[in-house]
């Protein structure tokens, strides 16, 4: 390569680093509007609107929240509690009927595999599952009304599937041979083998149940089983939210006039939603995976 | 019958016994996989099954009440009451322009960071595909904070923009003619670092060899891209595509509803049949209305998607559902 090609290259990785910080800085720039409108002083925010920068820095917002911290700590509870108890659930249902299902030797495992397939091209929709949940199961306003409806999809099954697929068949059999039953089979050697794809499929059903609203949104009426992403959208109703709160509010003998307002709901957005965004990225490897198997088979 | 042929028979019924003997005792196992398996076939009668019976209701006047057979049977009135109003055409529409728009918008542009993702290094290409993840990590509502902090009417960032420059606010809230750019935004700004991820894997699969041989001959950065990258990623592209197509009369519940903060001036330009379908089942109690709709949308669904897999069958069958 001669030297004018050399530079020309030069000049071309610069404009590329030029497009990906620009890139990057699109990308982050809502993420610091919000966290410098919550770090405003209100009167600021009233009279400079919101910027990238706060043009008067305050923590009131923080402090107002902190001192009142049932609702938010409430709402961790709930979506902890689903997240845990989900994930545990939805990963024994999906693993115990993928291995099933894995087994060459297995009876039923066409006419299984079809059954469960067949249910990602058609689905009855909204309406009765809605009636189902309420009407049948009376589900509203319970923490499984969010648990059940995600336990199981054909999605984890087949990734599952496919993992518990390579472990080798002479396993099994010698096994079997040894006088070990399916169940003791199942559980003391199919799951410790397929911990990488546990963990894997474990981490994107904890991130889709921490993340659930639309269940929250239909069954979630009652104000002890708000999960995190359902106080946020009460939150955006800020009259909702202040009405609740009043209680609060006055037993601290402060002038709901001088509530703040604005960023006391930016700094709940954070404190509902932040926590994850610094943990999320850790295990983005393992949602690459488990999200490359959903959108290429569905 | 000489010794060593009736040896080697007694040898062979011994062991087309134990053959049987092996393969009963691997066959027992039936029932037992049966028992791992019941907990998710019934799981899924219940939900799946159940519900797919449900969908009668679309052809009754459904009163909660009177359940679904004590309510009466209407035919297809529901069907009627729907595609006559003007919605079911808006909705409709928009359901599939959002789709195909955002589809080409976003292979473009994640074609084009894919690519040059592909020209920095490796480390600094991390980087930068962390920061485009994080989007990703972050729910609707979420992006409906955020997406307010711009659009605020009063003290938004962009209103204020505006005003600093001496324009008139705009009513971000109220005026339809923005959403479809602002949902393109928002949309983009959620998928662009998986969409990127996805054809930057399939560039990095690609022979190096290839582009050895292209540098030898002395071809441009760009004249690899359109010759090499481009065509190699082809397959991918278009099983993605048929993919999309399948998916087609489905939309994103979360980002038109709530980036548009439900604001009912905007149902026109926003709408999809997934959000029709939730308000009038959660918000107006058109219920069987919405049953029909949802039917009407999982139909067509179901044939896109028999036909999208069938295509990709005859593409790559790997890649095919069934």
């Amino acid at each position: 390569m001669n030297a004018a090609a050399l530079s020309d290259r030069k000049a071309g990785n610069i404009v590329i680093h030029l497009f990906f910080i620009l890139l990057s800085i699109g990308i982050v720039a809502p993420f610091l509007l919000i966290v410098s409108v919550s770090l405003t002083d209100e009167k600021a925010l009233a009279e400079f609107g919101y910027r990238f920068f706060p043009s008067k820095f305050s923590l009131v917002a923080y402090d107002f929240v902190l001192q009142t911290p049932g609702i938010v700590l409430r709402a961790y509870g709930n979506t902890i509690f689903i997240t845990a108890a989900g994930t545990v659930l939805s990963l024994l249902l999906t693993s115990m009927v993928a291995y099933a299902i894995s087994r060459r030797d297995y009876k039923w495992r066409v006419p299984l595999t079809v059954y469960i397939f067949f249910t990602m091209l058609f689905s009855g929709g909204l309406v009765p599952f809605y009636i189902l949940m309420t009407q049948y199961l009376h589900l509203k306003d319970s923490l499984w009304a969010i648990i059940l409806p995600g336990m199981l999809s054909p999605f984890y099954v087949l990734i599952m599937k496919g993992f518990m697929g390579k472990i080798p068949y002479e396993l099994i059999e010698s096994a079997k041979v040894d006088g070990a039953g399916e169940w003791r089979i199942f559980f003391r050697m199919i799951l410790p083998l397929s911990t990488p794809a546990l963990a894997t499929l474990g981490l994107f059903i904890a991130f889709n149940y921490w993340n659930e609203w639309f269940n929250a949104l239909l069954f979630i009426d009652d104000d002890r089983k708000v999960p995190l992403q359902l106080l946020l959208v009460r939150i955006m109703n800020t009259l909702d939210f202040l009405r609740n709160n009043s209680k609060y509010i006055q037993s601290l003998g402060l002038d709901m006039s001088q509530l703040p307002d604005e960023s006391m709901r930016m700094a709940l957005v954070i404190l509902v939603a932040g926590p994850m965004m610094f943990v999320f990225p850790f295990f983005q490897k393992y949602f690459v995976q488990g999200m490359t198997v959903g959108s290429l088979k569905g | 019958m000489n010794q060593n042929e009736a040896g080697a028979r007694i040898a062979g019924i011994a062991e087309a016994k134990k053959g049987k003997a092996r393969r009963k005792l691997l066959r027992s196992g039936d029932k037992e996989l049966s028992f791992l398996a019941l907990p998710a076939v019934l799981y899924i009668f219940v939900f799946s099954y159940l519900t797919m019976f449900g969908v009668i209701i679309a052809f009754k006047n459904y009163r909660y009440d009177r359940g679904i057979w004590g309510s009466e049977w209407v035919g297809l009135q529901n069907f009627k009451f729907f595609f006559i109003s003007e919605k079911a055409f808006i909705v409709t529409r928009n359901t599939i322009l959002y789709n195909v728009w955002f589809w080409i918008v976003t292979t473009f542009c994640a074609l084009l960071v894919a690519v040059l993702l592909n020209e920095i290094s490796r480390k600094w290409s991390k980087y930068y595909q962390t920061v485009m993840f994080l989007p990703t990590f972050v729910s609707w509502i979420v992006i409906m904070f955020l997406v307010q902090m711009f659009l605020d009417h009063d003290n938004g960032f962009v209103n204020r923009l505006i005003l600093s420059m001496g324009g008139e606010r705009i009513r971000w809230y109220l005026e339809p003619a923005y959403w479809p750019f602002i949902l393109t935004l928002a949309h983009l700004w959620k998928s662009i670092g998986f969409s990127a991820l996805v054809y930057y894997a399939g560039i990095v699969a690609i022979d190096p060899s290839y582009y050895e041989a292209a540098r030898m001959d002395g071809a441009t950065r760009f004249q690899m891209v359109r010759k090499i990258t481009i065509p190699m990623l082809a397959p991918l592209i278009t099983i993605l595509l048929i993919m999309a197509i399948g998916s087609m009369f489905r939309g994103d519940f979360g980002l038109h509803y709530f980036v548009s903060n439900n604001s009912p001036l905007l149902y026109n330009t926003v709408d999809i049949i997934d959000t029709f379908v939730y308000r009038a089942l959660a918000v107006s109690g058109d219920t069987s209305m919405a049953a029909a709709v949802g039917l009407y949308q999982s139909l067509v669904g179901f044939v896109l998607v028999v036909a999208a897999n069938y295509t990709v069958r005859k593409i790559n069958e790997e890649n095919s559902l069934w």
